[in-house]
């Protein structure tokens, strides 16, 4: 018996899922449904928009208006989507390799618009999809199929670049943290402009086991330990932070958003017309 | 009564026709020499409550309009040469979700960034094959400025009506042309809109296999939550993995272009019947051409001139039909062969085909054709 959740937001005929034993990407699934459910949002505006991926699967098994893109572009068509309906509510899941490196472009330029969409970034700090090669997340040092001798490669910290772009809602939780990522999830789809919601996933298939991390529960017990929440930050020494992720809100600021200063233009027109 | 009469360029007529049609949406980005139809865009849409976004680069561009168009506004990019290359990936998702935009290519000199202000004529196999795969494409091709007008309608027309993308392919002698355009009235011109769904939500196939071969199309936020993917799909929206239904998906896709020929091609004939040389020709090399034609007549040689609007899908069993008899084809384009070779293909005769090709950014006058044409039937003779 499907639990409330599941009936009300997913294509229960499409599940199970395509996602591997143990993966983390369900369970932000089910995060983004619930913070759905508990927005009280119309069904029929909610809009999934996703790009190409292991995350970008997601977007079939939701019961809302769902456009599965081509890879790395999903905040473009999320962009037109949105722009040429304000009334729709946008939320875009995107991969980290799908948002950070095909997609990069994409992601900068729509935290500098503070277009009113919400991007859930699914990062598994992988290639899961096409079978484990290195990401923009993957940490340096670390392997992949691509990088069979550790990749030299500096990692994107994706919140970083979201508030260094211009977005104006920023925050990471864990699959391990799923009570905070509904919360950030809810506050983003609350939040006019551009909101990024970066979700930690796992992936023991190819991420864990090419850098011998144990199991699902090894990975997932990891960021217990590891992630901490950026508000303890000033309390914390040297010693505590070491080795360790910040998770959390890191911005949340007003600022005009990119389709009411469009629409600014138009009335200025229809002032015009009625005089 | 004749105020609706303008002194325009063809990128120029290329807006104000997009906006007779009903464009509402416009995402672009820069790119010469089509330039002005991103900058009217922009400043003509607000007033009609229309929306024109500059986006990043030609890609999100691309994907922009297809997001625009499922929300429900008649949606249009322009671009030029290279950009239209990077366009391409995002056309085939187009075709394959059957949603309807147009993409203005105002052709630039090539390969690469190759010579951005001259003029050319080189994209008409990438308007055809540009995106991988098998699919059907419509590609219009004025060869005026109203005509870019009229066109621009049709390319909107035609992609509402069938669910597709169309490519206007303009060249840049077109584009940056002033001439006198008579923009009709509102009603003057057909205008077509998408089918719209008959059914209620939960009975609603967004890739039915209707009768037309058309399904009809709900945007999103309009009380029909359903799937699109670029994956191949049946006719609910969601992805399968099937040899089957990936060969009926294409069929289908096919057949909705091909069942509807006499719709969707536009052409004309000039002095053909009692000619004994043929041109087959497209865009701005129409009007060189037809000034050859007159020239050759004047000297007793019977030519005549077919002239390309739709490129694609091509007019086969016309160009087929008005071959026939005929010594000699020509055809001019400002590219290697493009046209010449979907001729060649056709035409099972003993005639022979010529192409008079320019690549360098030259346009092709009228005193060249005249003398290639000229050239050829001295070397007949003396044969």
């Amino acid at each position: 018996m499907p639990s409330r959740i599941i009936k009300n937001n997913f294509r229960v005929d499409r599940l199970p899922h395509i996602w591997c034993p143990g993966c983390g990407h369900g369970i932000l699934m089910r995060a983004i449904a619930v913070a759905i459910e508990e927005s009280n949002l119309d069904k029929d505006k909610v809009c999934i928009v996703s790009g190409i991926g292991c995350s970008s699967r997601a977007a079939g098994y939701m019961d809302f208006n769902t456009l599965h893109t081509t890879h790395g572009r999903a905040i473009a068509f999320a962009t037109g989507l949105k722009v040429a309906n304000p009334d729709l509510k946008v939320i875009v899941i995107s991969g980290d390799g799908d948002a950070s490196a095909i997609g990069g472009n994409h992601l900068i330029h729509a935290c500098r618009r503070n277009i009113d969409i919400t991007t859930i970034i699914f990062n598994n700090n992988i290639y899961g999809m096409t079978g484990g090669q290195y990401s923009p997340t993957t940490p340096n040092k670390e392997k992949g199929t691509t990088a069979p001798y550790g990749n030299i490669d500096k990692a994107f910290d994706i919140c970083q670049l979201a508030s260094g772009a211009g977005a104006t809602y920023v925050a990471r939780s864990t699959v391990y943290h799923v009570n905070k990522m509904v919360e950030y999830v809810k506050k983003g789809i609350k939040h006019k402009g551009f909101s990024l919601v970066e979700g930690v996933s796992a992936c023991p298939t190819y991420y864990g086991r090419k850098n011998k991390k144990g199991s699902a529960v090894d990975l997932i017990k990891e960021m217990k330990h590891k992630f901490i929440d950026i508000s303890a930050k000033d309390k914390l020494s040297k010693d505590d932070v070491k080795n360790k992720i910040f998770m959390g809100e890191f911005k949340d600021v007003k600022e005009p958003e990119y389709i009411e200063e469009y629409f600014k233009i138009i009335d200025m027109f229809k002032k015009e017309m009625s005089i | 009564m004749h105020n609706n009469i303008k002194f325009l360029q063809g990128n120029e007529a290329c807006v104000q026709g997009a906006i007779y049609a009903g464009m509402k949406f416009f995402a672009g980005y820069p790119i010469t020499p089509s330039t002005e139809i991103a900058e009217l865009s922009s400043a003509m849409l607000p007033k009609i409550g229309g929306k024109f976004i500059q986006m990043e680069d030609e890609i999100a561009s691309m994907a922009a309009v297809i997001g625009g168009s499922l929300g429900g506004l008649k949606s249009m990019t322009a671009t030029s040469g290279p950009g239209f290359s990077l366009k391409q990936e995002n056309i085939g998702y187009a075709c394959i979700t059957e949603i309807p935009c147009v993409i203005v290519n105002v052709q630039r000199g090539g390969p690469s960034t190759g010579l951005p202000t001259s003029p050319s004529q080189g994209d008409v196999m990438q308007a055809r094959w540009g995106t991988h795969a098998d699919h059907p494409i419509i590609a219009l091709s004025p060869t005026s400025v109203s005509e870019t007008f009229e066109l621009t309608v049709k390319a909107f027309n035609f992609s509402e009506k069938y669910r597709t993308p169309v490519i206007l392919l303009m060249d840049e002698v077109i584009a940056h042309m002033r001439e006198k355009v008579i923009v009709p009235n509102e009603g003057d011109m057909l205008v077509i809109d998408r089918k719209k769904p008959q059914v209620e939500s939960d009975e609603y196939k967004a890739y039915e296999y209707t009768e037309d071969l058309v399904p009809a199309m709900a945007n999103f936020g309009e009380g029909y939550r359903y799937n699109v993917t670029g994956l191949v799909h049946d006719e609910t929206g969601f992805p399968v993995n099937s040899t089957s239904e990936a060969e009926r998906l294409l069929n289908r896709l096919m057949g909705k272009i091909n069942s509807n020929l006499d719709d969707i091609l536009i052409y004309e004939e000039y002095l053909i019947e009692d000619s004994d040389i043929l041109f087959v020709t497209f865009g701005c090399m129409a009007r060189s051409t037809k000034e050859a034609v007159n020239n050759l007549r004047n000297e007793g040689i019977k030519a005549g001139m077919f002239v390309l609007k739709t490129i694609w899908p091509f007019p086969e069993e016309k160009i087929k039909q008005v071959s026939k008899d005929k010594n000699m084809i020509f055809v001019p384009e400002m590219n290697l062969g493009q046209i010449r070779q979907e001729v060649e293909r056709l035409v099972k005769t003993d005639c022979n085909i010529y192409g008079i090709n320019k690549a360098n950014g030259e346009i092709i006058t009228p005193e060249h054709i005249n003398d290639y044409v000229k050239g050829v039937l001295g070397k007949c003779l003396a044969e």
